[in-house]
């Protein structure tokens, strides 16, 4: 056992029960270390949701053992399960999945609400986080009223107010432009020195260039590869 | 457990109810209208009911609801021969025991003259004086309990008592109207007036009859000297019981006196009891009532199924924010809990409105009728409350619905 490891994948497989069955992800054996940025890539349809569902608690492996934090979370019933992606995980989408009757800071203070965080604390720990994220400044606008990359500036902090051991973003710039996709991989960058753990899956061949390690996947199959090895 | 759970705690689930309402004001404020309709009309039915109610009671005075009356129906046997209806000799004594009673008695009307019941009435003896002298006043005979029953107060000395009754005495009380015309004001002198031509010493005048007022138009005899001197009533003139009951037991006393009176044929008697107020109640309760209390039903079910509606859009339209919240720590109960609470907030607030308007309906009618509104705290304290059901009911399939979405599936859309 690695003393230091976020994600530890034993074997982990996922089969869809068909017919026909689908090896949406092959048994694979991985470790992700405390601080790592890894992006996992992959085409269309090769397993890459499949693998965050698995790695967020959001889905069960039908095969393997798989350690969060060197917890065995396989064995966890379904609400403990729940606790830790509450407290161990931040997630971002493609899709923001903001609140959108609710200003920006009010968004951020969603996860802290599961997570039992007194309501004084709330606000001023989710201001910090905006703070942190550069969005300071607009906490108090609506978030239908903020840029594509202001909103994902803002899923990242909600993502991230509850101080989780792992980020995991999936395609967080597939919804925007070039110039507001760098800013936000930037701000990934920037999260990253700071000592976050951060899994990035994408198509983005630029996303996956900011990042010292990438997983391929291809047919379920995930292979280790090395810069520049990607077309 | 290796992790502290993750829940969304009473205030945090309250606060994320109010704000899925008001997020979309103009909707809530449809969603809610049918809610409101049915408890506004729920109330305002009951309330004017209430109201109606109380209004009849307000006539329905103590001295109404106090008194029971009795009247033979039947012929009797006595020593072998058939008289008229009546009632046995010791009638008051056998209604007094009845539990409730406070007094009875009897009387009749004595029938003299070619008109049934009235006489002339003179202070001179027959024979002397002009027959302008004598007026003609309603002679009536009655048992010593009578006066009591019917709240008699006098003027000046007393009523007849079981003695003048048992020995026929001749003596007579005097309405008050009577007393005036004859000019007789005082006992002392001992006055005596003659009723169709016999002598009847006069022991009292009666200046209050609060149940039989024409009393206070007649002159009285005991009942014993009547009979004795004019024979028992007849078919023509029926006797009739009056019975002074204590509060609330009028219908009680009512079901007990034909047997008490007659244990062997207790049809013998027409038996009249004030209305029940409860009876009354019911009647008020009938037909329109039941007419809106349905119409109130049908909105309320229409309100239920607005509620259940928009809950079950508002999950699907926050797939996304479900499978958010899903991922960010809410359980499944959390979730559900959540829709729950939007949907009964929504009953609640719709309730409130509802008990508003009827309360307001009640009391507008009141002031235009001039009544008392009288709305009863049990129909107006639940109702919100009945909203609040509503909303929830409602909320079960939608928080259902939106407990079972898979995180998985929800946020990569
Ligand atoms: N619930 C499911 N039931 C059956 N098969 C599924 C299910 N979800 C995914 N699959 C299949 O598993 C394989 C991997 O799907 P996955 O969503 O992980 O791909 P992906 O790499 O995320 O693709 P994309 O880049 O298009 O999002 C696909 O062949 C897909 O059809
Ligand atoms: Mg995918």
């Amino acid at each position: 056992m690695i003393t230091d490891a976020v994600i530890e994948f034993d074997g982990v497989g996922r089969t869809y029960p068909g017919p026909p069955p689908v090896h949406a992800l092959q048994p694979t054996t991985l470790t992700v270390r405390k601080g790592e940025f890894v992006a996992v890539i992959g085409p269309s349809g090769s397993g890459k949701s499949t693998f965050l569902n698995i790695t967020g608690l959001l889905d069960r492996p039908t095969a393997g053992t798989y350690r969060l934090d060197g917890m065995d979370v396989d064995t966890l019933g379904e609400s403990e399960r729940t606790a830790l992606r509450g407290r161990r995980i931040g997630f971002v989408f493609q899709a923001f999945h903001l609140l959108s009757h609710r200003t920006a800071v009010e968004n951020v203070m969603v996860p802290m609400a599961y997570a039992g965080v007194a309501r004084r604390k709330r606000h001023r720990l989710a201001l910090e986080t905006l703070r942190h994220v550069g969005l300071g400044h607009r906490a108090q606008a609506m978030s239908n009223q903020l840029s594509g990359g202001e909103r994902q500036r803002v899923a990242v902090a909600r993502a991230l107010v509850t101080r989780p051991s792992l980020l995991l973003c999936d395609e967080p710039t597939g919804n925007l432009d070039t110039t507001t996709a760098g800013s936000v991989l930037e701000l990934l960058d920037g999260l990253h020195r700071d000592g976050q753990t951060v899994v990035v899956v994408t198509h983005n061949p630029d996303v996956a260039a900011h990042t010292q390690r990438r997983l391929l996947i291809q047919d379920g199959h995930v292979h280790e590869t090395t810069q520049g090895a990607l077309a | 457990m290796i992790v502290e759970p993750t829940r969304l705690g009473i205030r945090d689930l309250a606060s994320e109810a109010l704000a899925g309402i008001i997020a979309r004001p103009g909707r809530s404020t449809l969603t809610v209208l049918g809610t409101v309709l049915g408890i506004a009309a729920f109330v305002a039915v009951l309330g004017l009911t209430s109201t109606a109610t109380s209004q009849i009671s307000v006539r329905f005075t103590t001295l109404i609801a106090t008194e029971v009356r009795v009247q033979p129906t039947g012929t009797v046997e006595t020593a072998g021969r058939t008289t008229g209806p009546m009632f046995p000799d010791d009638a008051e004594a056998r209604v007094e025991r009845i539990n409730g009673v406070q007094s009875a008695g009897i009387s009749w009307s004595v029938g003299l003259d070619q008109v049934p019941g009235v006489a002339p009435v003179s202070t001179l003896p027959p024979g002397t004086g002009t027959a302008a002298d004598a007026e003609s006043f309603e002679i009536m005979a009655s048992s010593p309990g009578y006066f009591r029953a019917i709240h008699a107060e006098f003027a000046a000395g007393r009523a007849f008592d079981t003695f003048h009754n048992t020995h026929a005495e001749p003596v007579a009380v005097l309405g008050e109207a009577v007393a005036r015309r004859l000019g007789i004001t005082r006992l002392d002198t001992s006055p005596t007036v003659f009723l169709a031509g016999e002598p009847f010493s006069v022991i009292g005048i009666l200046n209050q009859a609060e149940r039989t007022p024409e009393a206070l138009l007649s002159v009285i005899t005991p009942a014993g000297t009547a009979e004795q001197m004019w024979g028992p009533p007849s078919t023509a003139n029926t006797p009739q019981m009056i019975i002074d009951t204590e509060v609330g037991a009028a219908q009680q006393v009512g079901d007990h006196v034909s047997l008490a009176l007659r244990p062997n044929a207790t049809d013998q008697y027409d038996i009249t009891v004030p209305p029940d107020p409860h009876t009354l109640r019911d009647q008020v309760n009938t037909d329109l009532n039941m007419l809106f209390l349905t119409l109130a039903a049908v909105s309320l079910i229409v309100g239920m199924v607005g509620i259940a509606n928009t809950t079950l859009v508002a999950v699907l339209e926050r797939i996304g924010e479900i499978g958010l919240r899903r991922a960010a720590g809410a359980r499944r109960r959390d979730i559900a809990l959540q829709f729950l609470s939007e949907s009964a907030g929504l009953g609640l607030l719709g309730g409130l409105v509802g008990t508003s308007l009827g309360v307001i309906t009640v009391v507008a009618v009141a002031v235009v009728q001039e009544w008392t509104p009288v709305i009863e705290p049990v129909v107006t304290l639940p109702a919100p409350l009945g909203g609040a059901i509503i909303g929830l009911l409602a909320g079960l399939y939608p928080a259902w619905r939106a407990s079972r979405i898979e995180p998985a599936e929800a946020l990569h859309r």
